[in-house]
């Protein structure tokens, strides 16, 4: 089932040769699944460590004469205050305050800005940043570089053995540094809500670093099925899914990606709308939901109040491989967004009892202290 | 034992059909988490759904091979979704239905049939 118009990342081969269900993502063959399933490799992933390749994500360099000051016209982040092996979170905004993409800037040396878009949405993201900040910054997009994740309890004593400095960094640390015997980019963050590391390295090297993490028993390979079921537990937005160009980052509840220096200032696209929402409130709000009876509420599923009017809609929900249930995450109005109340998934024609929880869903285990 | 394209299977014995889905669309979905049954009364026609299956990723129908009234739907699959993965084509049967035209079953595929079929994939 080779689909000619897929691209591959660097690490296609290992991926069949394990065994894995591909599927296309984002323009790439992308494992799904391998061996174990879904379940099995969430769960993993939760005890253990988990190893995904995300080399299909946009990973690029921003250079200029100050090109962290020049991304704050792009973000509502505060750049300019990122210091030397730090990273931040942050969301890409359009005129209207509404989301482009959500991404990863960090700076693991002195080399300008090192940034981490979503991999469906990595052309555009480069094209805006590069028409907004023409004559600011330029873009390098690194497309001979692999990203992998290693996710979980069991993760940084497992990376420690290769890369003992990454042992000393805290959660949003990055650095560049000399690691299985290549040069890596390394920061303490993830998708899965788990401790855990990104690691960027050359594109030639990708498979012998993905073979030689492999090659500890504590370490499997987890596919993008269980990378979406952890994401959605860690309570961690999915672009496109839970978030598009719509939305504000406080519908969103993203509203700690807009710094409170820049939320003062107002000085980054859309800012009118935001610093409106702050003050009076968004008219709608992303919230964790619960399913107390019957089948998963899945993304498009909509949301009643208790006398059955529809408010709101679910943007991405399933099975909770954790804990055990249907869990989703949605959008209502703020009246009922806060945290036990009462409404109704409607599932295939059923409305079912479900409730608003805090998210996460499953604590965070970020390490934060050494 | 008879079997669709859509990789559901039926056992005939008099007029009540027992169905469920394959070993082969089990192993395909993953682990089953949760499992729709019809109630009975409840009338079905040939391709039309019949119960939804669902793995930590999707929810997937299930149609009905053969026409009929529901007579049972499988109580035991709600609390225990993972017979269907542990025991396809057997304890993880979704439905019993009272089938309206026995003539349905002979036009579905023998086993020889359905693993020609599975080759083709």
């Amino acid at each position: 089932m080779t689909d000619e118009s897929l691209k591959t990342t660097p690490l296609y081969e290992a991926h069949v040769a394990a065994g894995a269900r591909m599927v296309p993502f984002a323009g790439y063959s992308m494992p799904v699944q391998y061996k174990d399933g879904v379940l099995k490799e969430h769960l993993w992933t939760r005890e253990s460590a988990g190893l995904f390749d995300v080399s299909h994500m946009g990973q690029a360099r921003l250079r200029g004469v100050s090109p962290l000051s020049a991304f704050e016209e792009v973000t509502p982040g505060d750049f300019i205050g990122l210091k030397p092996g730090k990273q931040r979170y942050s969301v890409l905004l359009n005129k209207k305050g509404g989301i482009i993409d959500d991404l990863m800037a960090a700076r693991p040396d002195d080399d300008g800005l090192f940034v981490v878009v979503n991999g469906a949405c990595k052309d555009n993201d480069f094209k805006v940043i590069d028409d907004e900040l023409a004559g600011q910054v330029r873009i390098e997009r690194l497309e001979d570089r692999a990203l992998l994740a290693l996710q979980g309890p069991k993760a940084a004593e497992v990376l420690a053995q290769h890369a003992p400095e990454a042992a000393t960094m805290v959660f949003m640390d990055a650095r560049a540094m000399q690691a299985f015997g290549t040069d890596a980019i390394i920061s303490r963050s993830g998708y899965t809500g788990e401790d855990g590391y990104e690691i960027s390295i050359p594109a030639a090297e990708a498979e012998r670093v993905w073979n030689t993490l492999l090659a500890d028993e504590r370490v499997r390979p987890i596919g993008l099925g269980a990378r979406d079921s952890l994401r959605l537990e860690a309570g961690l937005p999915l672009y496109g899914h839970d978030v598009d160009e719509t939305v504000s980052p406080v519908e969103a509840d993203l509203a700690f990606a807009v710094s409170k220096k820049r939320r003062e200032a107002r000085d980054f696209p859309g800012a009118a709308r935001i610093a409106k929402e702050f003050a009076e409130g968004a008219s709608r709000k992303r919230v964790g939901l619960v399913v107390l009876e019957g089948a998963p509420a899945r993304e498009g599923a909509e949301i009643a109040d208790e006398a059955g009017a529809v408010v709101g809609v679910v943007t991405s929900g399933g099975f909770s491989p954790s804990l055990g249930k249907p869990i989703a995450m949605g959008f209502v109005p703020p009246a009922l967004a806060g945290v036990g109340a009462k409404l109704k998934v409607i599932v295939r024609g059923k409305a079912q009892a479900a409730e608003v929880v805090a998210m996460p869903f499953v604590p965070h285990r970020y390490v934060r202290k050494l | 034992m008879r079997f669709t394209k859509d990789h559901e299977w039926v056992v005939l014995e008099g007029d009540v059909a027992t169905i469920g889905i394959t070993a082969y669309a089990a192993e395909q979905l993953g682990d089953v988490v949760f499992v729709e049954v019809p109630e009975a009364g409840k009338s079905v026609k040939k391709g039309e759904g019949l119960a939804v299956v669902e793995s930590v990723k999707a929810a997937s129908d299930v149609y009905a091979p053969i026409s009929g009234e529901v007579i049972e739907g499988n109580a035991g699959l709600s609390d225990a979704p993972e017979t269907v993965n542990a025991q396809p084509e057997s304890g993880g049967w979704f439905a019993k239905v009272k089938v309206a035209d026995p003539a349905e079953f002979e036009g579905l595929m023998d086993r020889a049939a359905y693993e020609d079929f599975l080759s083709t994939l």
